[in-house]
């Protein structure tokens, strides 16, 4: 029995042209999907920090949500890391021998100190909430509440004090923990975009903008995941309360009014955000074609008629355009706005798409192309890590999280 | 001092910080040692490559193969020759089929002919890694498995190397690829563990032509230094700032 060789790449990568021989798209879905769910973590957190810094109390009901929701997401922001990695095993060594001269060292400090920020947050968040349930649940008899009373009376750590000078104090913290969490969360991403926009020998990647770009883009997909989430969530509570109480039940009413106000008011910040990051990317693209470097060339071919249809259809058009046109026409209701969500959503899974496969499109010697055949039927571990059902797996994780996280903090109820 | 809570989790806290710090990072170095540490080697490796001796044999790359344990079938490889044919229309037609392993042993190119009567000219440029004095690679590896030793030549550890692709990502030369059984990331390391020795690399040994030559950059009466020195030599893609140490006669502005 020899042992089957797989050449890593090369089960993908269709080559065109002149290509160097070692040349294979060697950063697949996984890494699309890398930058993809670390941006929806940064982006979560942004939009929940708007309410608790500063203060934009149209975002309070959201706000809880979305600190909730990052947090369900941090743990998916490693897992395509982790499906990618050679060894994965390895993976820890980043934190033993960070060689800081690499972008990807700083991840492992950048990524644990947002994490203890985003839990700690939520503890102040909810730390009387603990209080009051270790309270509530004291006389129960049943086995499953007693269990549930000892998970909150860890979560309390010992701190049981839910006077009036206690809370203040917690309020005051949650402030200053989301203040400090923004510049993380923006350097967590933007440190994602620095690892792509460093690398020189790529044509396309390389570009002082690419972080500002990535954590644009990153707070637009966030925060219109959140919405998305939220929508679904309260579409099924009012579809529940409407099937024991009735259509005409006034309960039905108040949560679609209140659902439609939240989300009202989170479209403007989308919008804005958005437009900042659709003028960067143009600013990006008009530059690189005004100074025409040598690269310019082969980058043309590519943006213009191989990546033609994913660039300036998928992305911009399907992506970007559409759904801005469809959140400014005035009236928008519930089904409109969830439906650009999930358009902004695609756009920005495209837009990584483009960046990190159409940053290998192309050969480094300028005279060939690569085409990336995604797997989908794994046929080996590596195709399955890689390929399309890796991808899913890291997609459905964070509902997983969320849906469990959710039996103990109760990120939904209305305060 | 009574033990408080308040206490009892800052001396935790301060233990815990204490105890992340290994012994090794305070560890003295002899003057010796600190002075080795630092100092230049008298030995700085390079290598010399005549375009036109070349001749496309391919068992430059097919010996490579065999001497560094790279799979045989697989497309990587860690030296490879390219094919340029320019023909009198201004147009390059490049190939290198499996790293021309097996030499070029058809005349189509890239999948199609090309008629003898259109051709300008036409060569052969064997690549290598450049082993940069500043490798991208080195740069960005996040752990730290690969390295420049002090005679310049860039190493991989293999037990260490997580397997990420940053390195393959940053080399402009395309040099670097993941090992199809050891899985981490590999290249060209000049034979290193033969050089020690004081041997020439598998595909300077390899080459029937004198096409490839290796050499110290550092020993003015090497022939191959001298050359170096003293006749009008060019490197690949310089405009990256990786300061490679792999020169090239006749090389042309074809070549990519």
């Amino acid at each position: 029995m020899t042992e089957q060789i797989i050449t890593h790449g090369a089960d993908w990568t269709i080559k065109h042209l002149f290509v160097y021989p070692n040349e294979f798209i060697y950063w697949g879905l996984t890494i699309v999907m890398y930058p993809y769910m670390t941006g929806l973590v940064a982006g979560a957190f942004v939009l929940s920090s708007l309410y608790h810094v500063f203060g934009q109390d149209d975002l309070k009901d959201i706000a809880k949500f979305s600190l909730v929701f990052s947090l369900a997401l941090l743990p998916v922001a490693m897992m395509p890391l982790m499906l990618h990695l050679q060894q994965p095993l390895r993976g820890i060594n980043v934190m033993f021998t960070p060689h800081f001269t690499s972008a990807i060292a700083a991840f492992g400090i950048v990524f644990s100190t947002y994490s203890m920020i985003v839990l700690s947050e939520i503890w102040f968040v909810y730390r009387k909430y603990f209080v009051e349930q270790v309270h509530a649940l004291k006389d129960t008899t049943s086995a499953v509440l007693k269990m549930k009373r000892m998970v909150y009376m860890v979560l309390t750590l010992g701190a049981f004090d839910v006077g009036d000078q206690a809370v203040a104090k917690d309020k005051k913290a949650v402030t200053i923990l989301a203040a400090i969490g923004i510049p993380v969360a923006c350097f967590l991403h933007g440190y994602a975009g620095f690892i792509f926009g460093s690398v020189k020998a790529n044509a396309l990647w390389m570009s002082p903008l690419m972080p500002v770009i990535f954590i644009m883009s990153a707070v637009v997909s966030g925060i219109a995941l959140c919405m998305l989430t939220y929508i679904v969530i309260m579409e099924w509570k009012k579809f529940t309360t409407t099937m024991a109480r009735g259509r005409g039940d006034e309960s039905v009413q108040i949560i679609a009014g209140v659902e439609l106000d939240v989300i009202k008011k989170t479209t403007k910040y989308l919008i804005g955000f958005l437009l900042a990051a659709i003028t960067l990317e143009l600013l990006d693209i008009i530059f690189r074609g005004y100074t025409a470097m040598k690269s310019w060339d082969i980058l043309r071919e590519v943006m213009y008629t191989e990546d033609f249809f994913k660039i300036f259809i998928l992305q911009y058009g399907v992506g970007n355009v559409l759904p801005f046109l469809m959140l400014m026409i005035p009236g928008a209701k519930i089904k409109r706005t969830a439906i650009a969500l999930a358009l902004i959503l695609f756009g920005v899974f495209m837009m990584r798409w483009n960046v990190v496969i159409g940053g290998q499109a192309f050969s480094l010697s300028f005279a060939g192309f690569m085409h990336y055949d995604v797997p989908f039927i794994p046929h080996h571990l590596e195709l399955y890590r890689e390929g399309i059902l890796g991808a899913l797996t890291v997609a459905a994780t964070p509902f997983v999280i969320f849906y469990v996280i959710n039996k103990f903090i109760p990120s939904l109820k209305k305060a | 001092m009574s033990l408080t809570r308040r206490n009892l989790l800052k001396k935790t806290l301060a233990g815990t910080a204490a105890a992340s710090i290994p012994l090794s990072a305070l560890k003295f170095l002899s003057s010796a040692e600190a002075k080795e540490a630092v100092e230049t080697s008298k030995t700085r490796y390079a290598f010399l490559v005549d375009t036109n001796k070349c001749v496309g044999c391919g068992f430059c790359v097919k010996a490579c193969k065999h001497e560094n344990e790279i799979p045989y079938d697989s497309p990587v490889t860690r030296t490879w020759v390219e094919r340029y044919v320019i023909t009198k229309d201004g147009e390059s037609h490049i190939d290198s089929p499996k790293g021309a392993r097996d030499g070029f042993t058809s005349e189509e190119i890239a999948h199609h002919e090309v008629n003898p009567e259109d051709i300008d000219k036409a060569f052969f440029v064997p690549k290598l890694c450049n082993q940069c004095d500043t490798p991208a690679c080195v740069q960005v590896c996040p752990v730290g498995a690969t390295y420049k030793t002090k005679d310049g030549v860039v190493l991989i550890d293999r037990s260490w190397c997580v397997g990420c692709g940053y390195c393959i990502m940053a080399c402009p030369y395309g040099v670097r690829f993941f090992h199809p059984i050891h899985k981490v990331a590999d290249k060209c390391t000049f034979c290193y563990h033969r050089l020690v020795k004081g041997m020439d690399t598998a595909c300077v040994d390899a080459c029937a032509f004198g096409a490839r030559q290796v050499c110290d950059l550092r020993n003015p009466d090497d022939p191959t230094t001298k050359i170096i020195l003293t006749e009008r030599v060019a490197v690949l893609k310089d405009e990256y700032g990786t300061k490679p140490h792999v020169f090239y006669i006749g090389l042309d502005r074809n070549v990519r």
